[in-house]
């Protein structure tokens, strides 16, 4: 049966094949050759065992049966059951060894295409989305499995009991032979026909589901806004629309199929009746005996799975090839931060961080940092200030060196950060993003995050000193609390406050903080704020700062404009100086006012 | 009721396309078993009777039977089909109207997630069982039945001969089934425990470069890799067990019949055609036989998903119109809470005898720590829930006596996440009211600041975002979505914490937009930001779900309460010496 043929509908074509995909991907099996031996043997064997049943059957009707031989018939039943029994057994271990080596040789790929992403740098990720990545890593390689388990020893498998039936044949009769394959042709015409009608078909069914499953999706997680909208009726409505497309499509998509079937088996009738009528008179004239009649008749039916499997590998390899090619483009990515050949260990930071004439763009030819220069002291705080898209983050991002910059150098202590080693430069960075992204985990593991050897005085001493351990140990569990996807189960400002606590328990030399926007209630700002405090007291500090208490705080304020530095001061000496930083200001004073007092006033004439 | 009568009472309206189905089933059946007694006349009457007359005959014969196999067989999947489809559309629109019926309240029980799954997967597996199921069903079972009649008419005696290895084939699909739906499901479990370690890894990857854990998160991964591949492998075994062994023991069986059937030919009990025969229909029987159990698991889930699907088709939205509901158009929008409490569960109050009035034109403020029941309270004004004691009044009408549509279209809420569809920007904005025009659109977008904006994309109002479309801003966001509530003009505005997650110079554009959307309504703003709130005209201020003080921004902070307190705490921060 063909109940797989809608499940073809999923495979990718890729534009071209690249056969030497094929050959790095047989690399990875090659360690495993000697299992594959093995299997293949034992392929050999059930194969073997599979045609001999019906040759027995043939044996013992003609030679023990029609010649009234009871001892014969024993002898042959017992051999019959034997060789089932082999089946049994080669089956098995064909089948046994078989995944194992396909399911290690994912094993691997999984795993090194894990460790490869590990060290791909920003660039990488900045490109894709984590949807992608993830088919990479757990579709794509499943395709492959389908590809190594399979597609190795399954072709051997059906070759040989093509080859076998056909041989086997030939030795009985010629004419037999000629007449049972003559139906063949038609059964590959009508079966390539109809397959690649059925698969397009669903594809469509694919898409249109998928249509409706987004709509679900958009309108149950929108639900709030379409019940205060009262849009019910309308989305009802457009929903059945989409709904009918993806019925039309099912309905179609199933005709198909339906006549696909059927006609495949007339074909196959057709030969049944030819060999019945031409293979009838052949045994009344002598020519050939009643068991060779049988054993035509049954390994006719044998010989459609093979030809049909065979039929379906191409396409099975191109989707293969698909999936590997995609691998592989992983594989080969290039880091866009690598060690320079000779680069040296950071020594301890000691905290004076120098740009010099640092330019820098994501894509050829738009700067996003442009001729940037500073320098800054050892256990100074400095704030970023500057509009969305001003170069804040990118700025940070080159002082870790997620990137490296086009023109320019980033200095610490006097090491230009390209020629020393990436990781001895971040184990002494201590960051804190914006988002304050949890892992899951406890709470525990989250603050130890970055020294994983850290013991629970030094968690809880690192909770004290960002003000959170009064809020964790109040927790049923405390420092064992669960937390759940993405953190989900703390507010903002409590991410936030592990998130610190995690960057400080690291001990670093510098400390980059990305403050966050949103707004968290009072009690929690003034949290954050006295952490804030302690976090940066005798470090190298840079915050990109949302909050004029932040602000005012910090030694030196970087005014950052369309990437360019456009003012750098104290505090007290940007405010009195007209510039952009004035203009910032102004806006983050204005709106406190502004707003209700213009609303209030001009009341009237709204009637 | 029974769900599985309920899932058949959904077959009813089609009930003559079953009834074909059933009818072209029997026939493929039928058919299907004459075949072997062709082949069995070929050799009993044309091969050792010398027959050959009729050879020509039956050999029209084979291919009459498989071409009317063929178009019964046709006809039996594909009024199947359409009966499933049919059913399943009728299934997901009566879902989807239901579960837009239904208040938050439930909503809040189940997670998008769950309810996503329910709308399509369980819905799927329904689909699965009505057409592939009860295809494969009616086939095997009449399969089953219609070879054990035949084997019996043709020879009792080998019949339960040749049956003798059903009982232990029977048991191995028994065992195999039990064993490998386990196996499965842990295979699923383990990929998706594995796709979460990942998906958490890449959405964190710059978190884990940062921290240098590049070591520790392959070693994570390494575990979880592990697990999968152990899962994998061990269900490798048990099919690789089982199927080769249900093949030997059918195989066992085709030995018993060629060893007495051939006893009984050399006998002259029995003619070597029907001993073939026999064979036969050994080998037919063993697939309904697999196929049975692999059915009846399809049968199981399919009830567990009928079960999910009607436990929402059941639930009686919480929030409908009273009978006798009135539409009351346009309102005025003065808005009464006396003595309003309300829980989310019973005996779990999160607002506490709440009284408050608030006047058209009027702005009222709530303020309070997280979890101190605001946006519970503004919830409650459109009805998303309803309050268990005391009554909230809309221009001294009781919300409840008004009809849901007309009360919602009376209050426009922007929420704290503004959430948009996948459509135009022309659409998004006429959301609420489909037949605006494109005047009231582009002067909604206007009023909301915009229109500026959308008229420099290249496709202008018709730019399509969302997924597959534009990206947009948090600010633009919330600016189309203002602009969505600006065109239905509604009399009360509830503004949840809206400026929260936008920076400094996008918010001055919100709050210019904002000004037009307030212009004369009755607003509510729920802010955590207190200066915001200095010029609206009083302020709830709630604790623990009870409004601990009220008054205008001068009054509270003369009284030197709470408010004042936070108040201080929020403009000085920890240094009030810096300013």
């Amino acid at each position: 049966m063909d109940l797989h043929i809608p499940e073809l509908a999923d495979q990718e074509k890729p534009e071209k094949v690249n056969y030497r995909i094929i050959y790095r991907l047989l690399k990875h099996v090659w360690p495993y050759r000697g299992r594959i031996m093995a299997a293949s043997a034992m392929m050999l064997i059930a194969t073997i065992t599979t045609l001999a049943g019906p040759y027995i059957i043939k044996v013992a009707i003609d030679s023990a049966i029609l010649t009234s031989d009871y001892r014969q018939l024993n002898w042959l039943t017992f051999l019959l059951a034997v060789t089932f029994f082999l089946n049994w057994f080669s089956s098995y271990w064909q089948n046994y060894l078989m995944s194992w080596v396909g399911q290690r040789v994912i094993f691997n790929l999984r795993q090194s295409i894990f460790e490869k992403l590990q060290g791909l740098g920003f660039k990488f990720y900045d490109n894709r989305s984590t949807g992608e990545i993830m088919s990479r890593v757990i579709n794509d390689i499943d395709a492959l499995n389908e590809f190594i388990t399979w597609g190795i020893v399954h072709i051997a498998g059906d070759l040989i009991v093509l080859v076998g039936i056909f041989v086997i044949m030939l030795s009985e009769n010629v004419m037999l032979t000629a007449l049972s394959l003559v139906t063949f042709p038609f059964f590959l015409l009508v079966s390539t026909f109809f397959r690649n009608r059925v698969i397009q078909a669903y594809r469509e069914v694919r898409g249109k589901m998928a249509a409706v499953n987004s709509y679900l999706q958009e309108n149950i997680s929108g639900l709030k806004v379409v019940q205060s909208l009262a849009r019910e009726e309308k989305n009802s409505e457009a929903f059945s629309l989409i709904n009918h497309h993806n019925m039309k499509a099912n309905v179609r998509a199933a005709g198909l199929f339906a006549v696909y079937l059927p006609v495949v088996e007339v074909v196959g009738a057709l030969g049944m009746a030819l060999l019945l009528w031409y293979g009838g008179r052949e045994v009344i004239r002598g020519v050939i005996q009643i068991g060779t009649l049988y054993l035509f008749l049954d390994y006719l039916t044998r010989f459609y799975a093979p030809l049909r499997d065979l039929s379906q590998i191409y396409n099975n390899f191109q989707s293969a090839m698909a999936a590997g090619e995609k691998y592989f483009q992983i594989m080969d990515a290039k880091p866009n931060v690598e060690d320079a050949p000779g680069a040296l260990r950071l020594p301890e930071i000691q905290g004076k961080v120098q740009f010099q004439g640092v330019t820098f763009a994501y894509e050829e030819a738009k700067n996003v940092l442009e001729d940037i220069q500073f320098t800054v002291e050892p256990g100074q705080t400095v704030a970023l200030v500057g509009p969305t898209g001003a170069g804040k983050t990118t700025l940070i991002s080159l002082l870790c060196r997620f990137y490296d910059s086009q023109k320019g150098s980033v200095v610490i202590d006097g090491h230009d950060l390209k020629e020393v080693k990436v990781n001895s430069l971040r184990e002494q960075i201590g960051l804190a993003l914006q988002d304050a992204l949890l892992f899951s985990g406890t709470i525990k593991d989250n603050i130890r995050y970055g020294r994983p050897g850290a013991d629970i005085r030094e968690v809880e001493e690192a909770a004290r000193r960002v003000y959170i351990h009064d809020f964790i140990s109040s927790l049923p569990q405390g420092y064992d609390t669960p937390v759940r996807e993405r953190g989900s189960n703390f507010s903002m400002g409590q991410r936030q406050l592990i998130s610190f606590a995690r960057t400080i328990l690291r001990n670093p030399r510098i400390i980059i903080l990305d403050e966050a926007t949103s707004s968290v209630d009072t009690h929690t700002e003034v949290s954050i704020r006295k952490a804030l405090k302690a976090i940066t007291a005798g470090r190298t500090s840079f915050i990109i700062a949302h909050r004029l208490s932040t602000i005012r705080s910090a030694d030196i304020i970087l005014v950052m404009d369309r990437g360019r530095i456009v003012q750098e001061g104290t505090h007290r000496q940007l405010a009195e100086m007209p510039g952009l930083y004035r203009e910032l200001l102004n806006v983050q004073i204005i709106d406190e006012d502004e707003l209700f007092t213009d609303l209030l006033q001009p009341q009237e004439e709204a009637f | 009721m029974n769900v599985t009568k309920r899932l058949l009472i959904l077959l009813f309206p089609y009930r003559f396309w079953v009834a074909a189905s059933f009818v072209a089933a029997l026939f493929v059946m039928v058919l299907n078993l004459t075949i072997p007694q062709l082949i069995r006349l070929v050799i009993d009457r044309v091969i050792l009777e010398n027959q050959l007359d009729i050879l020509n005959i039956i050999a029209a014969g084979v291919i009459t039977v498989s071409i009317g196999k063929a178009i019964f067989t046709f006809v039996q999947r594909y009024s199947m089909e359409y009966v499933a489809q049919k059913v399943i559309f009728d299934v997901r629109n009566k879902l989807y109207r239901h579960l837009q019926q239904l208040s938050l309240g439930y909503l809040g029980k189940i997670t998008t997630g769950q309810l996503m799954s329910r709308v399509t997967s369980d819905v799927e597996t329904l689909r699965r069982f009505l057409d592939f199921g009860v295809i494969h069903f009616l086939q095997s079972f009449l399969t089953i039945i219609g070879i054990l009649i035949v084997m019996f008419i043709m020879h009792p005696l080998l019949a339960l001969v040749s049956l003798a290895s059903i009982p232990f084939l029977t048991v191995t699909i028994w065992k195999f089934a039990r064993e490998v739906k386990p196996a499965f499901s842990d295979i699923q479990h383990q990929v998706a425990q594995l796709s979460s370690v990942l998906q958490e890894n890449i959405t964190g990857i710059r978190l884990v470069q940062a921290n240098t854990q590049e070591k520790g998160e392959a070693k994570k991964f390494h575990g979880q890799n592990k697990k999968l591949f152990d899962s994998n492998i061990f269900t490798a075994k048990i099919w690789s067990f089982y199927l080769p062994l249900m093949h030997f023991i059918s195989g066992l069986g085709t030995a018993l019949i060629f060893w007495y059937g051939g006893r009984l030919v050399i006998s002259g009990q029995l003619l070597l055609g029907e001993l073939i025969a026999f064979n036969s229909y050994l080998l037919l029987l063993v697939m309904p036989l697999r196929m049975l159990g692999w059915i009846i698991s399809l049968i199981q889930r399919a009830v567990s998903s009928g079960e999910r699907i009607f436990e929402i088709l059941d639930s009686e939205p919480e929030i409908k119109d009273v009978p006798g509901a009135k539409d009351i158009g346009k309102a005025e929008g003065f808005i009464q809470f006396e003595q309003v409490s309300f829980g989310y569960d019973q005996g779990n109050m999160v607002l506490e005898n709440i009284n408050f009035q608030a006047e058209p034109g009027q702005v009222t403020a709530l303020v309070g720590a997280t979890g101190s029941g605001k946006s519970a309270l503004v919830e409650l004004i459109p009805r998303f829930y309803d309050p268990q004691k005391g009554k909230i009044l809309l221009d001294g009408r009781n919300i409840k006596t008004i009809t849901l549509e007309s009360l919602r279209r009376n209050v426009g809420i922007v929420f704290q996440e503004s959430f948009l569809f996948s459509a135009s920007l022309a659409e998004n904005i006429a959301y609420g009211k489909p037949d605006a025009t494109e005047e009231e659109i582009i002067e909604a977008a206007k009023g909301a600041q915009i229109h500026e904006f959308i008229i420099s994309l290249p496709q202008g109002y018709q730019t399509i975002i969302g997924e597959r479309g534009l990206g947009l801003s948090g600010g633009q966001k919330q600016r189309i979505s203002i602009a969505r509530t600006l065109l239905i003009d509604p009399r009360i505005i509830i503004l949840d914490d809206i400026t929260s997650n936008i920076d400094t110079r996008t918010e001055f554009f919100i709050r210019k937009a904002l000004k037009n959307l307030m212009k004369g309504k009755t607003v509510f703003i729920v802010a955590q930001r207190l200066s915001t709130l200095k010029n609206a005209n009083q302020i709830l201020v709630l604790d623990q779900g009870e409004i601990v003080e009220q008054g205008s921004h001068h009054e509270l902070i003369r009284s030197g309460g709470r408010y004042a307190e936070l108040y201080k705490m929020q403009l000085y921060g920890v240094e009030p010496t810096a300013s």
